[in-house]
């Protein structure tokens, strides 16, 4: 345990925590003054332009930049062969940046320009000449593994198959979770039910395309502003592509507008670095919406099956799953997590999981929310579903029925710590909107989700100011709140007001390493770490009152944001005080700490879609919508709202219309918002949120991650409801007017 | 070389003067040339309503405007509509109502609440949804924003001061 | 397929009469002209060839003006759909052709896109199309040769092509006022609410005698073939009905839905299916045929 435990943690006796100031960043936010990641402009700064590969497989034969670089305004131009060959550990990593002999997905990045005007640049791409031998390619799981298809990856043999491997293949790895005896477990079934199921890759959609700023001296040394989940994970990415320590790069974050994952990955910063080192001045590459949607996120299309067997009574007996994912053009699909997660949320003690992890030939798939855990999910809560339905028992109870609890062992391997799950079940079923009565054509669906969150590394400093103000730096950036919430903890720890703490995102040269904003880890890791310096803060503090008093430190304790003496004695001294005499008492008062955190709280969410189906054309219209999520505890609840409501937006998207469409020669139709479809304003009603607070031992406030879990049951959710509007199972996500509308056909 | 078209117009009430190539968007102009990067560029193509400006009365996605046609026109941007120091009701109510999270949507949405309440001061949350939906969020799921809205609205109509 | 925003090497006119832009359409070999641009911009940027002269038809007062005559409307071919929507009397008399128009895109596109734009865009599923087709709306053309008037049914003839010959662009739509009780309406499928491309569209037309029967018939499908098309055997069937409770009989609308139906040679694409627009064709049909008389009856 690194994070310092509290028994405070059940005590909600907070003063700071819990309340709902207004966010510290938000006036630059309102006004326009915040800088995202395309609004920085440096003296005598280059515009930077991607060439990309319009083939889904091919050799790259040649590039000729001779023209490229001839023409006036053109200053630097890079390929593959400006950078260190791409191999060992960061090999993926390396030509997914920028392709080397063969490109491997429609909008693979072949070559980059930096010129002097946009237009110019523009026009540079056009006159590099690239010679390619297209290559047959395969776009979905049963392609790639179909016999005598094409082999991505010459050497790549399946980790985990059994027998071993020995024969390369598209089949990166095999996942395999199993307990139990299946056959035992299916033949105790009343029910067994099975289904196939499809969803197709979706992007994280953030609103903000990539951009990156980078300004580097001829011997090296690289100034990089950009937009990211972790500006020390861009950092050290980019030293691995260029092969360059990682002290050489500075990386000073922009405001990010909106990452979902999709952000922990670098696109662009080593070729500005690159381009910038070329031409002797600092360049700016912004991606546009078309760049965004070919060649960043998505999350991985599937295919899955998932056969589960139940008592009449509703006891689960035995669960099969068996997921294939599509990992982008290089290995490294979330099917671990979604194998690891989709059965978390059940005692079951007979269990297969097994996953596969399989390339084709569209964009490398980035995290997006809780990685794969929607997917596996979908499947799963979906034959839950169906199970209900045939023994006629209520969805809700059925899943209670089977609900994991402190002490139980999760199908994935370890025993749950405290965890709130099934009060979220409750909450939904003591909502008022579960009587709701529901009119023609409509229906309600219900579905849980589990995901772990994460911890990882972070670090803070803790600044006070001579007036007894305080600044708090960390590095982890700012997605939707976080500053705020790191605010709260550090008022709440050092007892001043919060309208005194400026919490700051500090770059890669002024605070300690700390890992991306992803996971849901930020408040509980990073906010760990503030609560740790602050501590140390306090510790100080004490010693210097008890220096100035005289007296042991243990005679001095530090109340309500005071050093008072255990006995009264003294006047109290508070942090304006101590820090105005800091001279005599040790000079200035600062602290930081870092921690790999470890008590990560388990996140679960219950949700009810309530739809209408048009019986005529498949259009589905989401009517009411409900989702208790547990947060631990919530440092602003506004904010935690916000990511619930986030989540369950970008799943009903998910579930009704987004998908990614390639044609037959592997080219994306649909790389823009018009045709990408994610919900605008008219397409949504109020999400109605629960805010369930069982506190996670693991942390001093009891936070748990809340970022995530939220998007991981509205795919079943509103198939579940799309069920009970018409009384069509649907396995294939998008649940699209047209699928719909086939289904109903069908009779 | 190319020549450049020199443009000038009103932005934020100040005149206000810039060199562009016909072909640029006036999002970019405005962004590039003037340094007002309040308006992002989302898409481009006018689907995400991030760029959104009010030009000569009505609510605009800059980045389908080409820079000379903003000659001799009225531009009011986010950075615009605070007076001073003092915030508009709408960017007060989205601060209060947490209306934002990573706050990239935010200029635009602003921008598209003031036309909508300067026309309709008392929308409905179904017409705050139609008229926002030109807009797009990835991060809040709307709620929020719709709630600000209405919020503002009922600030606006007590202040009895619905600003030009 | 482009990667890059911005940097389009083009050059902008802004006439201000019809006689400048007809001038200055002729005196470029790759000029264009254009309203709000809100197809001219996501084009050029999609890497399709880029004009090299770019004619801004919104300084020109004429092309801009939507004036009743007491005859008919007259709508400038690059008036901003905002102006139609916002305009209650215009509203009053062709509510289907509104809300079409108020269908383009955002309120943020609504301030640039034109009826001219929609239409010689020639997309299939142009919103305002089906409605201009149904009111039976008439285009006046410029060129150096003067003007001439032509139905708006003859202007698109495929998927971004028109009949209009170079050197030509459209000043205005005519649309009569109707002379008896009459309605329009028009309804679109699309997977979204908003900001969405029609699957299927329908615009319909319809005019009552004294007797409440139907004198006179339109519809008109989008999104179903290459151009926006007129249903003619749906307009025969409806031709002479008479209405009981508001609406023809069942047979009578079975007939429209199976004529609508029958009328699309649509494409599978991305937007959607053969299978799908057929069937939706005909239910939109129905719908906007039946939204169409009950404005006509409360006319
Ligand atoms: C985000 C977004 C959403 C959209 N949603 C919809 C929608 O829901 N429904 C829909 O139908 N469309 C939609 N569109 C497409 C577009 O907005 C409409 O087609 C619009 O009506 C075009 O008008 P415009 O004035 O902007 O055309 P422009 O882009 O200016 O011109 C379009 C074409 O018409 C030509 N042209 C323009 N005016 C004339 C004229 N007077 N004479 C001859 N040729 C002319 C131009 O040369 C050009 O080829 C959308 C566009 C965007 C960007
Ligand atoms: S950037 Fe203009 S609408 Fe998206
Ligand atoms: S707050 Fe991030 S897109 Fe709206």
């Amino acid at each position: 345990m690194t994070i310092a435990e509290d028994p405070a943690t059940t005590n909600p006796g907070y003063k700071w925590v819990g309340t709902r100031p207004i966010r510290p960043d938000g006036f630059e936010k309102v006004t326009g003054r915040a800088k995202f990641g395309a609004d920085l402009y440096l003296p005598g700064m280059l515009h930077g332009a991607v060439l990309r590969s319009p083939h889904a497989h091919a050799k790259i034969l040649s590039i000729d930049t001779s023209e490229a670089e001839a023409m006036a305004g053109v200053k630097s131009v890079i390929t593959g062969d400006d950078f260190p060959p791409a191999m060992g550990k960061e090999k993926d990593m390396a030509s997914n940046t920028i392709a080397r002999d063969k490109v491997l997905y429609e909008g693979h990045v072949v070559a980059a320009v930096a010129a002097t005007s946009r237009a110019q640049a523009r026009a540079a791409l056009d006159a590099i000449k690239v010679t390619y031998e297209v290559l047959p390619h395969v776009l979905t799981v049963d392609q790639a593994m179909a016999a005598g298809a094409p082999v991505l990856h010459d050497g790549m043999l399946t980790k985990g198959s059994e027998p071993a491997a020995t024969e390369p293949s598209n089949v990166a790895s095999r996942v395999i979770y199993q307990g139990g005896d299946l056959d035992k477990g299916f033949a105790e079934a009343d029910v067994v039910v099975e289904h196939e199921f499809t969803t197709k890759p979706v992007h994280q959609g953030y609103i903000e395309p990539h951009a990156a700023v980078a300004d580097t001296t001829p011997d090296g040394r690289s100034t990089v502003w950009c937009s990211s989940q972790g500006h020390f994970a861009m950092r050290t990415y980019s030293a691995q592509v260029l092969g360059w320590d990682s002290g050489r790069i500075r990386v000073i974050p922009a405001e990010i507008g909106g990452g979902f994952g999709g952000k922990t990955v670098i696109y662009l910063e080593p070729l500005a670095i690159k381009l910038s080192q070329k031409a002797g001045r600092p360049v700016k590459i912004v991606m546009s919406r078309d760049e965004v949607f070919r060649a960043t996120g998505p999350t991985s299309g599937s295919r899955m099956t998932a056969k589960i067997g139940a008592t009449k009574d509703g006891k689960i007996t035995a669960a099969d799953v068996h997921l294939w994912f599509e990992a982008g053009a290089y290995a490294g699909s979330p099917v671990g997590a979604a194998a690891m997660c989709c059965l978390a949320p059940y005692k079951v003690e007979n269990f297969t999981i097994e996953g596969f992890d399989v390339v084709v030939n569209k964009p490398r798939v980035a995290a997006y929310r809780a990685p794969g855990a929607p997917i596996s999910g979908f499947a799963v809560e979906s034959v839950m579903d169906e199970i209900a339905k045939s023994i006629g028992m209520d969805p809700i109870e059925f899943r209670l029925a089977n609900v994991v609890e402190e002490g139980d062992t999760a199908t994935y391997g370890p025993k749950f710590p405290r965890i709130g799950y099934k009060e979220t079940l409750e909450a939904i079923k003591n909502h008022p909107n579960y009587q709701e009565p529901l009119g023609p054509n409509q229906g309600r669906g219900i579905a849980v989700g589990f995901w772990f969150n994460a911890g990882m590394n972070s670090s803070a400093t803790v600044n006070v100011n001579e007036d007894g103000t305080v600044n708090v730096l960390t590095g982890s950036p700012d997605i939707g709140g976080s500053r705020a919430s790191m605010a709260l903890m550090a008022a709440e720890e050092l007892g001043v007001d919060v309208a005194r703490i400026s919490p700051n995102v500090a770059d890669t040269a002024t605070v300690g390493f700390n890992d991306v904003t992803g996971g849901s880890r930020t408040t509980l890791a990073t906010g760990g770490a503030v609560v740790n310096a602050c501590r140390m803060i306090i510790e100080d503090l004490r010693g210097r009152a008890a220096k100035q008093w005289d007296v042991a430190a243990d005679q001095v304790e530090w109340v309500d944001g005071q050093a008072q003496m255990v006995d009264g004695s003294q006047p109290p001294l508070s942090l304006a005080d101590i820090a105005k005499g800091w001279a005599r008492t040790g000079g200035p008062i600062a602290a930081s700490a870092s921690l790999n955190a470890r008590g990560v709280g388990a996140g679960f969410s219950t949700q009810m879609c309530d739809l209408e189906v048009d019986p005529e054309t498949g259009v589905v219209t989401i009517v009411r919508y409900t989702t208790a999520q547990d947060a631990g505890r919530a440092i602003h609840p506004s904010y935690v709202e916000g990511q619930f409501q986030g989540g369950v937006a970008q799943g009903i998207g998910w579930a009704l219309n987004e998908e990614y469409v390639h044609n037959a020669d592997g080219v994306m139709e649909n790389a823009g918002f018009l045709d990408y479809r994610m919900p605008v304003a008219s397409d949504l009603p109020m999400i109605d949120t629960v805010i369930v607070e069982v506190p996670n031992p693991g942390h001093p406030y009891g936070v748990r991650g809340v970022g995530e879990v939220g998007i991981v049951p509205p795919l079943a959710a509103v198939a579940n409801a799309v069920d009970s509007a018409t009384g069509k199972r649907i396995c294939h996500l998008p649940l699209s007017p047209i699928r719909i509308l086939d289904a109903l056909l069908e009779g | 070389m190319s020549t450049k078209t020199h443009v000038t117009c009103i932005i934020n009430g100040d005149e206000t003067d810039f060199l562009t190539e016909d072909g640029e968007s006036l999002l970019n102009a405005l962004r590039d040339e003037v340094g007002l990067t309040g308006a992002k560029e989302g898409c481009g193509t006018g689907d995400c309503g991030a760029c959104s400006i009010i030009m000569n009365g009505d609510l605009t996605a800059s980045c389908l405007v080409f820079a000379p046609e903003a000659q001799c026109s009225t531009i009011v941007t986010v950075e615009g509509l605070a007076d001073g120091d003092h915030l508009h009701p709408l960017q007060q109510c989205f601060l209060e109502g947490a209306a934002l999270q990573c706050g990239v949507c935010t200029p635009g949405f602003l921008v598209a609440s003031k036309v909508l309440l300067d026309r309709n001061p008392n929308p409905d949350d179904t017409e705050i949804r139609y008229a926002l939906a030109g807009n797009l969020c990835r991060c809040t799921g709307y709620d929020k924003i719709v709630r600000a809205v209405k919020e503002a609205a009922v600030q606006l109509r007590e202040n009895g001061k619905v600003q030009a | 397929m482009t990667f890059n925003p911005g940097g389009l090497p083009v050059k902008y006119f802004s006439p201000s009469t019809i006689e400048e832009a007809v001038e200055l359409l002729s005196s470029g070999p790759n000029r264009r002209v254009f309203a709000g641009a809100t197809d001219v911009v996501p084009q050029m940027r999609s890497g399709r060839p880029a004009p090299d002269g770019l004619i801004d038809l919104k300084g020109i007062e004429r092309l801009i003006s939507v004036t009743d005559t007491g005859s008919m409307w007259v709508i400038g071919a690059a008036a901003p759909t905002v102006r139609l929507t916002s305009n209650p009397a215009f509203v009053a008399s062709f509510p289907g052709l509104a809300e079409a128009s108020g269908l383009i895109g955002s309120d943020q596109v609504q301030s640039r896109s034109s009826l001219g734009g929609n239409l010689c865009n020639s997309s299939p599923a142009a919103d305002s199309v089906p409605a201009l087709f149904a009111n039976r709306a008439r285009a006046v053309i410029a060129s150096g040769a003067g003007t001439r008037t032509i139905a708006v049914q003859d202007v698109p003839t495929g998927p971004g092509r028109t009949s209009l010959a170079p050197g030509e662009f459209i000043i205005e739509f005519e649309i009569d006022r109707p002379t008896t009780n009459s309605g329009d309406a028009y309804f679109r499928l699309t997977p979204r609410t908003e900001m969405d491309i029609a699957v299927v569209g329908a615009g319909a037309r319809v005019d009552l005698d004294g007797a409440g029967t139907i004198s006179s018939a339109t519809l008109a499908l989008g999104a179903v073939a290459p151009t926006v098309v007129r249903v003619p055997d749906a307009e025969a069937a409806l031709l002479g009905a008479a209405l009981t409770n508001g609406a023809p009989s069942d047979d009578v609308l079975a007939a429209v839905a199976a004529a609508a139906s029958a009328a699309c040679n649509p494409i599978d694409d991305k937007r959607g299916t053969i299978k799908y627009r057929r069937h939706v064709a005909g239910v939109l049909a129905r719908r906007s045929i039946l939204a169409a008389i009950a404005r006509a009856s409360a006319a």
